[in-house]
């Protein structure tokens, strides 16, 4: 059996800081899927209580101590963390580690320059701090997550990744090149 | 235009895509006549008023919606999911 690299979807991009805006790679841990059976939803509560966390609904996150669950479709989300025991027979759960890739976008204004590529409303009160959208990025299937007032965290399928960064890096240098001129 | 999802909400019609008319739900048994058979894979309706139809969120919730809507004046009156309707594969 050949020795493996594994390699990360962003290795050797450095973030870009442009327009008051920080683009950054994030570093995934494991992904899982937890895909609810039907009328498995008790039983996973049950499984996820002990660990404080509930299963999220519809544009939810669920957060403790390191563990995080994140809204994904009807009946599912994905866990970024260590998989807990006790969901078996109550959900499907799938690995999806090293699937996705992720960004992070920071700074004042985060929400208007992410406007620029998303078609849904991502002003704060429309999607405030602690909530996940699946939505389009321009052309790629996203999930979106709100972290802070100025700050989301941007996911999408691993191949998308480096479109992503660029279509992001976009957004920011046409930002920084209108700043000076509207100063 | 813009479709409410029942679980993201208020969507730009590029987040879907569009399947065709609810007939689709409505799968004769195997041994049905050929002419349900017929009736099920070719012949539609053509409304000029409320239709119903299949749309798929694809860029969203990866669900599947009917939705109906008006021909006529355009208005959407209702977007509903496929799944958990009454009658419903589980």
């Amino acid at each position: 059996m050949p020795e493996l690299i594994a390699k990360g979807p962003f290795d050797g991009v450095e973030p870009l800081v442009m327009a008051g805006l920080t683009l950054a790679p994030v570093e995934d841990g494991p992904i899982w899927s937890i895909a609810l059976l039907p009328g498995g939803a008790k039983a996973a509560a049950k499984a996820l209580k002990p660990l404080g966390l509930a299963f999220p609904g519809p544009g939810g996150i669920s957060e403790k101590a390191g563990l995080r669950l994140v809204w994904t479709g009807r009946d599912q989300a994905f866990l970024f963390g260590d998989l807990p025991a006790g969901l078996e027979g109550a959900a499907v759960v799938t690995d999806q580690s090293g699937g996705w890739a992720g960004v992070t976008l920071t700074g004042p204004g985060a929400a208007r320059a992410l406007g620029r590529l998303v078609a849904v409303d991502v002003r704060l009160a429309a999607f405030p701090v602690g909530g996940v959208v699946r939505t389009g990025l321009n052309h790629m299937s996203a999930v979106i997550l709100r972290t802070g007032e100025d700050a989301f965290e941007i996911r999408v399928f691993r191949s998308m990744a480096r479109t992503c960064w660029h279509e992001l890096a976009e957004v920011l240098r046409h930002l920084g090149a209108r700043a000076p001129l509207s100063a | 235009m813009r479709l409410t999802c029942p679980l993201c909400g208020p969507r730009d019609r590029r987040e879907f895509y569009y399947y065709g008319a609810e007939d689709y739900l409505n799968r004769p048994d195997a041994g049905a006549p050929g002419s349900a058979w017929d009736d099920y894979l070719h012949n539609r309706d053509n409304p000029a008023g409320m239709t119903r139809d299949l749309w798929y969120h694809e860029q969203g919730c990866a669900q599947w919606l009917i939705v109906t809507r008006n021909t006529v004046t355009h208005a959407v009156t209702a977007v509903d999911l496929v799944a958990g309707r009454q009658g419903a594969a589980t």
